[in-house]
């Protein structure tokens, strides 16, 4: 779960996305294979090797105005091809915090 | 309190207007990220990992029931219903939208509360001893200083592009609630043997990555030399504080590499050209700061009122009154202290009700005043004891009565990762955990005044390095582990703690803690030794034998 701020070379292991905050809400978002945004991890496009990374995270960090943080994390494929958070972090971010909140959302 | 002038007002409106303008910039693409990161920064706005995180300052951790309200209404209005109180007298909000915040900031500074140098490389929020003004033994109301401090460091020009953040902690009694021995300045008030009043000035403290004490680098300085003391620091720290690498920035940093007397000499140095300029306190400011704090017409009361008398023989009241009432200077008058740290709770967070009640319950009993620890928890500073066992009612009703003030479930914890961007591993359910199996008041009692500190990362938010037992959460090939230390504490005798072993899972961690709390209370001289003290009569071998003779 090495933090995104640390995260200075781009060499992937395994299955990967470009994830980001949305700029006006700060919205968890993932970046689409349509070169959008979206804030279903399911809509992430996949990249599977470092120059495909290094390139979606170049298109993902030039949209400053739409998305902040942008960074690459990992995914697992399900068999069905679903897309599940490859760590705890990323699960944390998609799924919710793993607490109740004092107040239920 | 402290009644805020026209300056003051003009200040706060005028930075909302300021950054309303520079969110409107940043939403239009005018501004890049990296133009508006040190501007949202210094505005107390990250980005954590689900939205925004909206941090505001409570100034030596002093609230009106009116602000406080107030509060509740940026939690319910631009938040999801709550807050968490930090352990820097800060609230943080954790699910604020960009878009919003110039709102809400411009919500707050209607009565007198800002974000300004939350975060950044600048001074930070000026903290306190949270019973100020009245606890018993007191040299005098230290927040009259913390307001000169926090008047001179906002928005000064010289201090706010400092090499890294820079923390000031004042107190005024002997025994220390502020944790001034971890702060980059710690100000201690006290009397020399002329009988004058000053300062034992203590410099490089901090906790994170690298932890130090701070030492005590001129033990007397009088209060109409404070701010020129206090520049000569800065200056030397601006001057030679390494901005080169992060992880070195820190002020603790330069004081260890160049040794404390050295760096006291530079400081003396630069002292003895600025001693006599403008920065000398005439006696006026001091009184001028000192007539904007009101305080309460307290009556004449007894210490045994009949109300007090009669509800003794309420078990559930005693024990509620045993833990979380402290003595006040005033005869008759008590200072409640309101814990945030239910069992199963998040330790910290209060909702919007609980806060809007806390205000209505401020005004009845507490002449409308609230206080927030570095403890994580809300203090009434102004309660009249005959008042006690209805408060108390009124305290169980809304769940901020739980009698564990100082005991082995008042945890500090830092939100860790379910929130934080920086995290290596959760706090909040770890502290949850230990809650429920310290839950038994009785046990609680016998095991005594025991901190627990969690941090989920080496930042220290959570002030691990200095909890009786501290946790902090790291990660090992991409799961949750969790190194242990105990021995440490943050009051006038500081100590930063001892690791105990290997660091465990998640999931061994409160076990852990229970065999901790079990070979203290098998090893202890007598029952009333605290854990503190115990561990250091023995060292931490024995608890290391207990731990992990078995794992």
């Amino acid at each position: 779960m090495t933090s995104p701020l640390e995260q200075k070379k781009i060499r992937i292991t395994g299955p990967s996305m470009v994830t980001a905050n949305r700029t006006w809400d700060g919205v968890v978002i993932y970046r689409t294979s349509k070169h959008g945004w979206s804030a279903d991890l399911s809509d992430a496009a996949i990249v599977r090797t470092s120059d495909e990374a290094r390139a979606l995270l170049t298109e993902s960090i030039a949209d400053d105005v739409g998305a902040i943080g942008a960074y690459i994390a990992p995914v697992e494929i399900k068999e069905a091809g679903e897309i599940r958070p490859g760590n705890l972090r990323e699960h944390i971010r998609s799924e919710g915090v793993t607490i109740d909140l004092p107040v239920p959302a | 309190m402290y009644a805020y002038d026209e300056l003051d007002r003009t200040l706060i409106n005028e930075r909302v207007s300021e950054f309303r303008d520079q969110v409107k910039r940043r939403l239009s693409g005018e501004l890049t990220e990296d133009e508006f990161k040190m501007l949202r920064l210094q505005n107390g706005v990250y980005l954590q990992l689900h939205a925004y995180m909206f941090r505001v300052a409570i100034p030596y951790g002093t609230l009106s029931s009116e602000q406080l309200r107030r509060l509740a209404h940026v939690a319910r209005r631009y938040d999801r219903g709550y807050g968490h109180f930090t352990t820097r007298q800060n609230i943080q909000f954790n699910w604020i939208k960009l878009a919003e915040l110039p709102d809400a900031l411009a919500d707050l500074a209607e009565v007198g509360i800002h974000a300004m140098q939350t975060s950044g490389n600048n001074t930070r929020n000026v903290t306190s001893d949270q019973w100020a003004g009245v606890a018993p033994g007191e040299i005098e109301d230290p927040r009259i200083w913390s307001e000169l401090l926090r008047q001179y460091t906002t928005l000064h020009p010289e201090f706010s592009f400092l090499p890294r953040k820079f923390k000031f902690a004042i107190t005024a009694s002997e025994h220390d609630r502020a944790a001034i021995k971890v702060h980059d300045i710690g100000l201690r008030l006290h009397r020399n043997a002329a009988g004058e009043t000053g300062f034992e000035v203590l410099v490089g403290g901090g906790l994170g990555r690298t932890p130090f004490i701070g030492k005590t680098i001129k033990p007397f300085v009088h209060g109409h030399d404070l701010l020129s003391y206090v520049e000569s620091i800065l200056r030397v720290y601006n001057q030679y504080g390494r901005r080169d690498n992060i992880y070195k920035a820190r002020i603790k940093i330069l004081v260890h590499e160049l040794g404390i007397e050295k760096f006291a000499q530079e400081v003396e140095e630069e002292w003895l050209q600025m001693r006599d300029s403008a920065l000398a306190i005439d006696g006026s400011v001091i009184e001028d700061l000192r007539s904007r704090f009101s305080y309460p017409a307290y009556e004449k009361l007894p210490h045994m009122p009949d109300e007090l008398k009669k509800a003794a023989h309420d078990p559930h009241f005693e024990a509620w009154r045993k833990n979380s009432v402290f003595p006040h200077k005033v005869p008759g008058y008590a200072i409640v202290t309101l814990s945030l740290k239910p069992v199963g709770g998040p330790p910290g967070d209060a909702t919007a009700d609980q806060m809007d009640a806390i205000a209505d319950l401020a005004d009845k009993y507490s002449f409308g005043e609230i206080r927030v620890g570095h403890e994580q928890n809300l203090a009434l500073p102004h309660v009249a004891r005959r008042d006690l066992p209805v408060l108390w009612k009124a305290l169980d009703k809304i769940g901020v009565a739980t009698p564990n003030v100082n005991l082995v479930s008042d945890i500090i914890a830092c939100p860790g990762l379910d929130y934080c961007s920086l995290a290596n591993a959760r706090s909040i359910p770890i502290a949850q955990e230990l809650t429920r199996r310290f839950a038994n008041h009785e046990t609680a009692n016998l095991i005594g005044r025991l901190h627990i500190n969690i941090s989920g990362c080496i930042n220290a938010c959570g002030h691990h390095h200095v909890g009786h037992i501290g946790i902090l959460g790291v990660e090992k090939n991409g799961e949750e582990f969790y190194q242990i230390t105990i021995g440490g504490r943050a009051d006038e005798k500081a100590e930063v703690g001892t690791l105990i072993g290997p660091a465990v899972p998640y999931a061994e961690v409160a076990d852990v803690i229970e065999d901790i709390v079990e070979a203290y209370l098998a090893l202890r001289a007598r029952p009333d030794e605290l854990f503190i003290d115990t561990v250091k009569r023995l060292g931490v071998e024995p608890f290391r034998e207990r731990v992990y003779a078995t794992r």
